[in-house]
């Protein structure tokens, strides 16, 4: 069973019902006993980054999960802000991140996007930049629905799993050992999405 | 390459799904869910469903219809209709929605739109404006279905509107609603050079060259309701979606930024 961490964000309607759409068996859960269970966990995130890691400071569940995550190696991926938590630190508030992966978040520099606007809304291409069972089966078609004015920056290259270009080329997804975290909405990016929970499910 | 997002438009009234020319005349097009399944197989970039009943009715948004289309809807979905307080947006977006879109609540009271965005996040927040020349041929802001003139001038109501929160504005010609003449470009231009938010064109589009057109004017992106549903020249019930080739050729490969 695949745990959606329930620390009081909103919108997981759409995460569940693409894992239903894909025959998973994926639960939205706050109950530590069912994530001890879980088998995967997906770590979401909406709004800005201080009321997320605010939230699931609060929520009683940040212990677990690190359990899992770090020392069970569960497989676990962090979905837009959630991806973003997974860093040391963003430059859109004052919390800590968790620091699971070495590096922090950043907004979009206007300087470098011409008259692109910010948040960056809408679907854009992207590529593997490595080999990894998350990615398998993208093609040149492949491509997500974003959101998003803040992208992450990795410290060590080897952790950037998926790179997207919006004015400039940023990470859009990472992957070190059994964490993983993709900026985009795979719940919202139809038969693409499917294809990258999918693989979640069932290579990891 | 960049990319922009062309969007069907489906309208709720009576409980299916109908289309309008100039918002009247409406005509029946078939079950909203079963339009919303067979437009995720097209894999469309994001959809829009407006209840136009709603606000008319002084009721809630349908969030038990809302549900089911959700549960269907694998792109982000956009909803307005009836939308009057924070917590019905809230349900929505629990629901799965992605977006709101208030339109008679905005006019009314621009302070909502900015609570709903401090509350929500603007991105999540569309404000939709129906625009129409009035007598004297001067574009000015319509709520209520095209019914109620606000006597508000687009440009200024657009502005006020961004400086409320908004996110996104989804920009309307009730004149070019349905007739397949093509984007209002003019007032595209008008408005959109007036904001720093995305801008959503609709109304009139008959074809994939007008898509570009309307980017060219300014907008951010494209909707379209007629087009998407019906085949001319019998206009036939038939919903479809131009597939990424021809986008790529007529659309995103003329994108590109300077």
């Amino acid at each position: 069973m695949l745990a959606i961490i329930d620390y009081g964000v909103g919108n997981l309607a759409s995460i569940r019902n693409m894992f239903k759409k894909i025959g998973a068996e994926a639960l939205v859960t706050n109950d530590i006993g069912k994530i001890r269970e879980a088998q995967k966990i997906l770590l979401p995130g909406v709004g800005a980054f201080d009321h997320c890691m605010t939230l699931f400071n609060a929520s009683g569940l940040r212990e677990i999960v690190t359990r899992k995550a770090l020392e069970e190696a569960t497989p676990t991926i962090g979905i837009c802000v959630g991806l973003q938590m997974l860093m040391e630190g963003s430059e859109e508030g004052k919390e800590p991140g968790l620091g699971w992966i070495k590096g922090r978040t950043v907004r979009f520099r206007q300087d470098q996007l011409g008259n692109l606007k910010v948040p960056h809304m809408g679907w854009t291409s992207v590529r593997s930049c490595k080999t990894s069972g998350l990615t398998g089966g993208f093609t040149e078609d492949t491509r997500f629905y974003f959101v998003h004015s803040y992208h992450v920056q990795v410290a060590d290259p080897r952790d950037e799993l998926i790179a997207a270009e919006y004015g400039t080329q940023f990470t859009a997804g990472v992957e070190r050992g059994n964490i993983l975290g993709v900026q985009f909405h795979p719940e919202k990016s139809h038969r693409f999405g499917m294809q990258l929970l999918n693989n979640f499910v069932r290579s990891y | 390459m960049r990319r922009i997002r062309v969007i069907p438009v489906l309208l709720i009234h009576e409980g299916g799904l109908v289309k309008s020319v100039r918002f009247k005349d409406y005509r029946y097009v078939g079950d909203p869910i079963n339009a919303v399944k067979v437009f995720n197989e097209k894999e469309i970039d994001e959809i829009v469903i407006l209840d136009i009943d709603a606000t008319r009715e002084k009721r809630p948004p349908d969030f038990r219809k809302i549900r089911e289309i959700a549960e269907e809807a694998f792109m982000p979905l956009a909803y307005g209709g009836g939308i009057t307080s924070i917590d019905e947006a809230k349900q929505l977006f629990n629901l799965g929605v992605e977006k709101v879109i208030v339109n008679y609540t905005a006019v009314h009271d621009p302070g909502f739109v900015t609570a709903l965005a401090r509350q929500v996040g603007s991105q999540s927040v569309v404000v939709s404006v129906d625009v129409k020349k009035n007598i004297l041929g001067k574009y000015r802001v319509f709520t209520k279905n095209g019914r109620e003139d606000t006597g508000e001038e687009p440009v200024s109501f657009a502005k006020k509107m961004q400086d409320a929160g908004a996110g996104e504005l989804f920009l309307n010609s009730i004149e070019n609603d349905g007739t397949y003449r093509g984007y209002d470009l003019a007032l595209v231009t008008k408005v959109s050079g007036a904001l720093g938010i995305p801008l959503v064109a609709c109304g009139g589009a008959s074809r994939v060259e007008d898509f570009a057109a309307a980017v060219s004017a300014g907008a951010s992106a494209v909707a379209a309701g007629s087009m998407f549903v019906f085949q001319r020249p019998h206009q036939a019930v038939l919903i479809s979606y131009p597939g990424q080739q021809e986008l790529k050729e007529k659309v995103f490969s003329r994108l590109e930024v300077k």
